[in-house]
């Protein structure tokens, strides 16, 4: 589904990505830990496409396609969704006017109709009550004076609705309280498939006993250094990250 | 990035062919001779079978008009205009004025088709609801051409038609009110303008009614060269109401024309009118070549007590915009408001914004400005509120918000404020911010181009005025502001 080959990236003659390999499998969920500074974060924006990353060398290649060469809403039409881990806030657009022009553009790009109002306020409501996210909240302007935790779930909200097939979660779980965090996690379970895959970056293992990962990577100066399976992010919780901050000086 | 090459293609193809009003219509006109002077003005008056006494008044303006000086006190820059170089009266040949539709030059409607002007009555029956009617005086160049709804209006009292058949049905009523707002000797263009001005319209509401349409004019620049001289009186009566809505649209022009238009509004006791405003004129290539010199004086008359005069408009066009829609405050308890969003693009130059003269007591006013900078154009909000001596427990809020799209552009924020009572009370409030690339970002990757990234964040910052707009105008008016903007980013 995603493949990564020798990705390079620098930012302000900063390398952040240093030759960096994926590969994550139709259905599968890879976790991406690491310590602050070893690339998780522009991993993320660069697989979505944001401006101020240069790639110097490598490639992104999703279901066949050369991600970039694309610009990002192309990007996105073409299945990815990047749950940000701080949502900007889009001040005098209600949240259900962002939704229903996200929505339609991507169907506009995909060559589908656009949604009928009625449709789109089922699939709305529908996808709502799961992530308990009251109806007034959909009037406000989208992200503005939003709680932390409500900020996460429109994010999940808006990914149940944008229906990706690669869908990147990053730091999802900062600033959510134990209940927000079981929310978010249930929303993000209920869209497991074996058509949809996803990228879970993470500083904690917390986060990993409610979205269990089938791989989990560990990334360290813009490399990943290590894969194993889910008992790898125990290892990690229980011994911290020192063994690969020295992968990192060598 | 790939990008780049996409982006400069599609800015080149926006900047001069992007004005999809631009064309022009084949109809044999009838102008005075260039230039101004006593003889063009007599030769207007006698066009318009006008009384002696208008006539004495356009050249006692003109004689005014010349021992006054163009103004420069607007943050805008622009060629010395020669006002002989100009014609100050073009007409369609096909006078007089046609009884019906049928009569009208085919080619004028087919002009008011491409601009989507509802003007056939049926077109207007077909798509609205009754009591949602819209009435067009549709003013082409400087004759009006067609009025619709004339009859039903009459049957509520309403008198609603071109100002110059006015003068000759209602010369009363005209004389009584025409000048009483903006005086002969206001300003140099409005002095202008009441020596030469060819049309528009007169609207007068009896008391106690309450219009049963909105009323609707479209104007056009089209002749070559020919300035645009508009007159509009409105006058709502004791306890009426009237909402009136001015949509423009120009064909595109290599020269500039100069549009000098007046409009005055007096509402009586307990009288309201809502005066809506899209203007969308050419705004000029990407060299800032062409384009149209918008100097317009707009001002509003709350002359009698608990009377509301609103002004809101959406301004997208013009190469230059000079324009302050104001409010006399005189009657006790009378309100004004001015909502308006300002949106320049490419070299356009705005200096805009409004004047509440709080004079009654208890007189209230709000001021909801929105201006929106992109490309290298420049956007100034003016504005003046003042309160005399008289004028206890006057409050005004005012609001002012700039959006800077790009690096290139400025924006102005000139706010006045002048009070001689204590006890009144002025609220400003005013920030100016820019379209972030990161929300730029986040909505990209929701799947929304550039263009609708840049319309939705734009939408969402002139909201609160938008909703000022009766529904149909303020679907036409954000698809106008979205088109302005087009390759404003990237």
């Amino acid at each position: 589904m995603l493949e990564i080959k020798n990705l390079v990236v620098q930012i302000e003659d900063k390398r952040i990505l240093n030759g960096l390999n994926l590969t994550v499998n139709k259905g599968e969920i890879a976790a991406i830990m690491g310590p602050n500074g070893s690339g998780k974060s522009t991993l993320s924006y660069v697989i979505a496409g944001k401006e101020d990353y240069e790639v110097l060398d490598g490639e992104i290649i999703l279901d066949g396609q050369n991600l970039l060469e694309m610009e990002p809403d192309q990007r996105a039409a073409a299945g990815v969704f990047l749950a940000f881990q701080y949502p900007l806030e889009i001040p005098g657009v209600a949240s259900m006017t962002f939704l229903k022009a996200a929505m339609n553009a991507q169907r506009k790009a995909r060559g589908q109709d656009e949604l009928t109002t009625p449709d789109f306020i089922k699939r709305v409501n529908a996808a709502a009550a799961k992530l308990e996210i009251p109806k007034d909240m959909l009037k406000r302007a989208l992200n503005v004076g939003f709680s932390g935790g409500e900020k996460k779930r429109m994010e999940i909200l808006q990914m149940a609705l944008l229906e990706p097939t690669f869908c990147i979660l990053d730091e999802t779980d900062s600033g959510l309280d134990i209940d927000a965090l079981r929310i978010v996690s249930e929303g993000v379970n209920a869209l497991r498939s074996p058509d949809r895959a996803f990228l879970v970056i993470t500083h904690y293992q917390r986060l990993l006993n409610h979205i269990v990962p089938d791989t989990v990577h560990v990334m360290s100066a813009g490399r990943i250094v290590k894969t194993g399976g889910k008992e790898l992010a125990l290892e990690l919780e229980a011994n911290g990250y020192a063994d690969y901050r020295e992968t990192e000086a060598a | 990035m790939p990008a780049v090459q996409e982006t400069i293609d599609q800015v080149r193809s926006i900047d001069v062919d992007q004005y999809k009003y631009g064309f022009e219509t084949e109809v044999e006109m009838e102008k005075a001779p260039k230039g101004l002077s006593e003889d063009v003005i007599r030769f207007i008056s006698a066009k318009k079978g006008e009384p002696e006494w208008m006539l004495a008044w356009r050249l006692d303006a003109y004689k005014r008009w010349l021992t006054m000086t163009e103004p420069n006190w607007a943050r805008v820059s622009y060629d010395k205009i020669d006002y002989n170089d100009i014609y100050y009266y073009a007409a369609p040949k096909n006078n007089p004025a046609p009884k019906s539709l049928d009569e009208v030059d085919p080619e004028i409607l087919k002009t008011y088709e491409k601009l989507g002007i509802p003007l056939r009555e049926q077109e207007i029956l077909a798509g609205v609801e009754p009591s949602r009617r819209v009435a067009v005086d549709a003013v082409f160049d400087s004759v009006s051409v067609a009025t619709t709804f004339k009859e039903e209006l009459a049957k509520a009292g309403v008198i609603f038609m071109p100002i110059s058949e006015a003068i000759r049905e209602y010369p009363d009523l005209v004389r009584q009110y025409l000048g009483s707002v903006v005086p002969v000797t206001d300003n140099f263009f409005a002095t202008l303008n009441t020596a030469v001005f060819t049309d528009g319209s007169f609207v007068y509401i009896p008391p106690g009614v309450r219009c049963p349409m909105e009323l609707s004019t479209y104007f056009r620049i089209n002749e070559k060269n020919t300035g645009q001289f508009e007159r509009t009186l409105i006058i709502a009566d004791k306890g009426s109401y009237v909402s009136y809505l001015e949509g423009c649209t120009a064909p595109k022009r290599d020269e500039n024309q100069l549009h000098a238009a007046v409009v005055e509004l007096i509402a009586l006791d307990d009288a309201e009118i809502k005066y809506s405003t899209v203007q969308n004129w050419y705004p000029g290539d990407a060299e800032g070549r062409g384009g149209i010199y918008n100097f317009v004086t707009k001002r509003g008359d709350c002359r009698g007590k608990n009377s509301v005069i609103t002004w809101t408009q959406v301004e997208t066009g013009s190469a230059i915009t000079w324009k302050y829609p104001s409010c006399i405050l005189r009657g006790d308890n009378s309100r004004g408001e001015f909502y308006s969003i300002a949106v320049s693009n490419g070299m356009q130059q705005v200096d805009s914004g409004t004047k509440m003269i709080h004079l009654g007591k208890n007189t209230t006013s709000r001021i909801i400005s929105k201006g929106i900078a992109a490309g290298k154009s420049e956007n100034t909000y003016r504005g003046l509120v003042s309160a005399h001596r008289k004028a206890t427990g006057a409050r005004n809020f005012t609001n002012c918000d700039s959006l800077l799209i790009g690096n290139q552009c400025g924006a102005h924020t000139v706010p006045y404020i002048e009070s001689k009572n204590a006890s009144a009370v002025f609220e400003h409030e005013a920030t100016t911010s820019k379209i972030s690339e990161d929300q730029m970002f986040y909505c990209q990757q929701r799947g929304l181009s550039e263009e609708e990234a840049t319309a939705l964040i734009v939408n969402g910052f002139v909201k609160d005025v938008l909703q000022q707009l009766p529904m149909e105008f303020a679907v036409e008016a954000q698809k106008l502001i979205s088109i302005s903007l087009e390759g404003s980013v990237g």
